[in-house]
């Protein structure tokens, strides 16, 4: 009996339509979710957008949607005093930040991952314990050290001088990728006469492209989103701050005009999502290697 | 020989070795010594003996509030956020058309500078005029204060911390879609229902990433500065250029947490070595939790 609905056509038929249905239903649940979620992670920035475009009054309002837009909105805060110098000082930082970083821990990241050494896996032990350290534990010394005996208080370099000495979260990163390259490959150089250094410039560099671009890009992004370190230095000094500094004080000035504060939060949003765009793939790279591979 | 080889180790660590000693452990040092001196920064430092440590317990206002809000977000903040990552993992894996579209839009909130989306989170949370009550009270749900409420700063706090969850979601993404595939079929024939695929195929495969998730996210509370800062300063309208003079953890101490407390002593009283002292809390916190990520095995040090 069973065996006879198993092999009719039609029972075959109805058993696909079954499949069908149910994998249709799943595609529709999975997919309503999917845009239930996507709402929630977008609104927040179209909400932002509208509210940035509204006029001054229509902003003090309930409402969602701008009456009239107001794109001269995002001129007025680009051209609020101050605002371009805390772009520049955001991207000095930033650079300058990254390009230290990448020279400075390179090297240690290919010693600690290849030479054989007294004292490595402790020298490990200290990488990591030094990246998960608030920077708020070291603070308090670290201010007098620069404000009372080298006087940079009211600038940006206590925070991009500390970065020519290496990045532990950089370190360790560009060290668990620089595992991953056979050892063979500086062998064969160094047979042909390199020296270490010139082997790990020559052949381990180009092989490690993608950790250096995801390391480049977690520290921009480190420097650019920086809100302590700038709250501690530059605080005293408005031509020194950074956007994310500046960025609540532009509230303080502005308390009651919600359209101008969102247009200047839009404006220091963007350019961390147009760089995400360009560089998606590197960075979703990056992010897989900091967390562990099983 | 031997001596090029160490000579050639020192040069390539010297930057490092240089870094960690003048920002590592000179500071720390220091840090101890100033938790058991008077020192406000101006006239010199005089030996209190454990004073400091005794007023940051005892009569310091801010400090158990501060423990207690970080305890609170370890618990409720940290577990959702898991949660969340890994509910958005699972989905991003079985969604089948867009799948880059809904990537990106679940990712990009992550990027958004934390001043920024703090700023804009103030902005749709706002009790007045915010589209977040609008939109609940055009369907007839309660609006909370938001920032303004002690008891719903630090869900409004939440809600800011799984809007950005796109870091949770890549390192899940990634490690569901190791897990083999053949074991998820040896279930299926043995009769296993998707909840059970999940607990018994999924879960395990994945653990070691859980684990890795909680602990990093347990460190990252112990940082939590930013955001609760700027949304207790925005929400309580206090705020000056250089804002020295704000009154931390607005409403009522809710959003106050152990990094800021520091700022508060050493950069607003002047108080260098009650600073230290729950500097060096912190310090001891940070390191247990360290200690427990690298002693598991989850994969944290591949060697």
């Amino acid at each position: 009996m069973t065996s006879t609905t198993l092999t009719s056509p039609v029972a075959i038929s109805a058993a696909n339509r079954e499949a069908r249905r149910t994998r249709f239903l799943h595609w529709v649940a999975v997919h309503s979710l999917a845009i239930a979620a996507a709402l929630f992670f977008v609104l927040p920035f179209v909400f932002v957008a509208l509210t940035a475009l509204m006029s001054d009054q229509q902003a003090l309002t309930r409402d969602l949607w701008p009456d009239s837009w107001h794109w001269e909105n995002l001129k007025t805060v680009w051209n609020t005093p101050g605002f371009l110098t805390w772009w520049k000082n955001t991207l000095l930082y930033a650079v300058l930040g990254t390009t230290l970083t990448l020279v400075s821990s390179i090297p240690v990241a290919y010693a600690l991952a290849r030479f054989k050494f007294r004292g490595r896996n402790f020298a490990l032990m200290l990488v990591i314990a030094t990246m998960m350290l608030p920077p708020q534990v070291v603070i308090v010394p670290m201010y007098l050290f620069w404000a009372k005996e080298l006087h940079l208080s009211g600038t940006l370099w206590p925070l991009i001088i500390p970065m020519a000495f290496t990045d532990a979260f950089s370190i360790f990163l560009l060290r668990q990728f620089l595992l991953t390259i056979p050892k063979d490959y500086v062998d064969a150089a160094k047979v042909d006469g390199c020296g270490e250094f010139k082997a790990l410039i020559r052949i381990v560099l180009p092989m490690a492209r993608p950790a250096i671009a995801a390391v480049a890009l977690f520290q921009f992004f480190y420097c650019w989103n920086d809100y302590f370190g700038p709250q501690i230095y530059a605080s005293e000094n408005p031509a020194a701050w950074t956007l994310s500094y500046g960025l609540e004080s532009f509230k303080g000035a502005h308390h009651t005009n919600w359209n101008l504060t969102m247009a200047a939060t839009l404006l220091v949003m963007a350019p961390v999502i147009i760089l995400f765009f360009f560089a998606q793939k590197a960075f979703i790279e990056g992010v897989t290697l900091t967390g562990v591979k099983g | 020989m031997h001596r090029r080889e160490a000579l050639r180790n020192v040069a390539f660590l010297s930057p490092w070795l240089i870094g960690v000693s003048v920002f590592f452990l000179y500071p720390l040092i220091s840090t101890v010594y100033f938790s058991f001196m008077k020192y406000d920064g101006f006239t010199a430092p005089t030996w209190t003996g454990l004073k400091n440590w005794s007023y940051v317990f005892t009569d310091y206002p801010f400090f158990w509030p501060a423990l207690r809000n970080t305890l609170w977000l370890v618990i409720v903040m940290v577990s959702l956020r898991v949660l969340f990552g890994l509910g958005i993992g699972m989905l991003i894996t079985k969604v089948k058309t867009g799948a880059g579209f809904f990537r990106t839009a679940f990712y990009l909130p992550y990027l958004a500078p934390p001043v920024a989306a703090t700023m804009a989170f103030a902005f749709l949370l706002n009790p007045g005029t915010g589209p977040v009550n609008n939109i609940l009270g055009a369907i007839g749900l309660p609006q909370p204060g938001w920032f303004n409420d002690p008891t719903w700063s630090k869900p409004a706090l939440t809600l800011l911390a799984l809007w950005g969850i796109g870091d949770l979601m890549v390192i899940f993404m990634a490690s569901l879609l190791d897990v083999p595939q053949e074991q998820y079929e040896a279930a299926s024939l043995d009769g296993a229902g998707a909840w059970q695929r999940f607990w018994f195929v999924t879960l395990p495969n994945i653990s070691p990433i859980v684990l890795f998730a909680v602990v990093t996210g347990v460190i990252q509370t112990m940082q939590y500065y930013t955001q609760p800062l700027v949304a207790g300063k925005v929400a309580s309208g206090v705020i000056g250029g250089s804002g020295q003079q704000f009154e931390p953890g607005y409403p009522e101490k809710s959003t106050l947490t152990l990094p800021q407390l520091v700022y508060n002593l050493g950069f607003q009283r002047f108080d260098t070595g009650g600073a230290s002292v729950v500097a060096l809390v912190l310090f001891a916190l940070a390191m247990v939790f360290t200690a427990i990520l690298m002693r598991r095995r989850s994969g944290f040090l591949s060697d």
